[in-house]
């Protein structure tokens, strides 16, 4: 029920209503943005940002540096002692 | 697929499942075994069947699947009051497919839809608002379920319609919170837990303070975990991590996703629309104080408890289910008398059967159906040197165990 999937915006297609198509694994849907969209991350500058899609609706945008410190964890973690 | 891949890496899984075996050989050495952690959020349950986790931990730790599946824990009465609404004339009733076949007192959604209701599914609240756009002579309801995950979702649809003028769109409000649900299993004498695994989108919606009074009260690690078997792994990891330093921490594995403060734009809409119920009624859990959403008076336009009667009946769950005991980790779902005989995936008693998040299904779906499954009944996902018979074709990423059944769309 929480399922939320990454996906990478493309274009702004209503600037009005906040929506924008999102590539979900090639697949393109529309969804909206409103959540990640405020004066620090206008709309125009999304383009090309990942977010995680949930039901229609962009809930938060993906931290590209946090994903690659989590990856550095994990390897120090499974590393062989 | 970016920020799934790299999430799924069989030599890291190992690696992980090294330093989860220490750990709790190191925890259990000074006090009784196994260490129940409890992954909250009916997504980890689904993943972890379908990536074969609980087969690969040590018998040292133990995972205990929480209520967080809001199909699940949907009682009879709403379902009752749901199809009430939908057989209504001029009605068009809109929902997730989840719910379409969890049952009622006497009929699901699905069999009400098969006996003339226009019940349509939806992917999303705003199909459901285009439904109402196209149809305006009709009342089109959209039965919202969910936790925090998807109510900022169903929020944003009612101010939309509002904006846009819409007259004939309605929520049947069925919203539910997770932090009192936790708070009602952790003063439920039955239950001894040592941590929790935390929903990860929940939390990018709330953030992580909202469970602080989980570590500061109740004593009790939590970690909020993504969904890859990474995630999960690693977030099992750090609640041991803690268990063994003697700390309780609200800690944070999924970084690149939620904030401690969550979502402003969400928490706002979430505001706007709704308040919070005195009480609500949980499947299995009976009655839990503000845990649910209405929809606030100052949109009661948009609230199909206001536009409709409802019976809003209190219903009992069937009695040989053991869906509520099962919800609350205090049973196995093989420890149901009803469970994969009576009660299996197509003819589901329980609501813990109809979801796959459910762990009923999770269970029977990937070949737990008895106390003595062993881990071999469960094709094991992580690559091993060299190909086997049983060995899917290597991926480079920890692959998912296959279903007995078809998954459900979710």
């Amino acid at each position: 029920m929480c399922l939320g999937i990454p996906g990478q915006i493309t274009t702004i297609t209503d600037p009005v209503n906040q929506l924008a198509t999102v590539d979900i694994g090639g697949v393109r849907r529309a969804v909206n943005i409103a959540c990640i969209v405020d004066d620090q991350h206008p709309i125009d500058t999304c383009v090309g940002e990942w977010v995680l899609v949930h039901v229609g609706f962009a809930l938060n945008r993906l931290d590209p540096d946090e994903a690659a410190a989590t990856l550095a964890l994990l390897d120090a973690i499974a590393a062989p002692e | 697929m970016q920020y799934v891949h790299e999430f799924r890496d069989p030599t890291k899984a190992q690696g992980l499942i090294q330093a989860i075996t220490a750990l709790g050989e190191q925890i259990t050495a000074h006090r009784p075994g196994p260490i129940k952690i409890m992954e909250v959020c009916g997504g980890h349950t689904h993943a972890i069947f379908k990536y074969g986790l609980e087969a690969l931990l040590p018998g040292t730790v133990e995972l205990v699947h929480g209520p967080g599946c809001p199909v699940c824990i949907m009682p009879k009465g709403r379902l009752d009051d749901a199809i009430a609404i939908a057989q209504q004339p001029g009605v068009i009733f809109t929902t997730f497919g989840d719910a379409m076949r969890v049952p009622g007192s006497h009929l699901n959604l699905l069999q009400a839809k098969a006996q003339g209701a226009d019940i349509r599914m939806v992917y999303s609240p705003l199909d459901a608002l285009a439904i109402a756009k196209a149809n305006p002579d009709q009342s089109v309801v959209f039965f919202a379920i969910g936790f925090e995950t998807t109510a900022p979702s169903t929020a944003l649809t009612v101010l939309q319609a509002q904006a846009e003028g819409v007259t004939n769109f309605s929520l049947f409000s069925n919203h539910v919170l997770v932090v009192p649900a936790l708070q009602a299993l952790l003063d439920n004498p039955d239950l001894a837990l040592d941590g929790f695994v935390g929903p990860g989108h929940v939390s990018l919606v709330i953030g992580t303070h909202p469970y602080d009074p989980i570590a500061q009260q109740y004593h009790k690690p939590v970690v909020v975990s993504g969904f890859e078997p990474l995630d999960i792994l690693q977030s099992v990891w750090m609640v041991l991590k803690q268990l063994a330093e003697g700390r309780c921490q609200v800690e944070n594995q999924y970084t690149r996703l939620v904030q401690p403060d969550g979502n402003a734009v969400a928490l706002k809409a979430m505001a706007q629309v709704f308040q919070v119920r005195p009480t609500f009624d949980w499947r299995g859990l009976g009655s839990i104080p503000a845990s649910g959403l209405a929809i606030s008076p100052a949109f009661a336009a948009f609230d199909a408890e206001q536009q409709f009667t409802i019976p809003g009946k209190t219903i009992a769950d069937h009695r040989a289910c053991a869906c509520g005991d099962i919800l609350k980790g205090v049973k196995k779902p093989w420890d149901c008398k009803v469970f994969g005989t009576a009660c299996t995936p197509q003819t589901p008693i329980g609501a813990c059967m109809v979801s796959t998040e459910g762990a009923c299904a999770a269970y029977y779906n990937y070949g737990r159906r008895s106390r003595q499954s062993t881990p071999s009944a469960v094709k094991p996902p992580v690559q091993t040197s060299g190909p086997s018979p049983q060995t899917r074709p290597t991926t480079g990423e920890l692959s998912p165990a296959e279903p007995g059944k078809i998954e459900q769309y979710c």
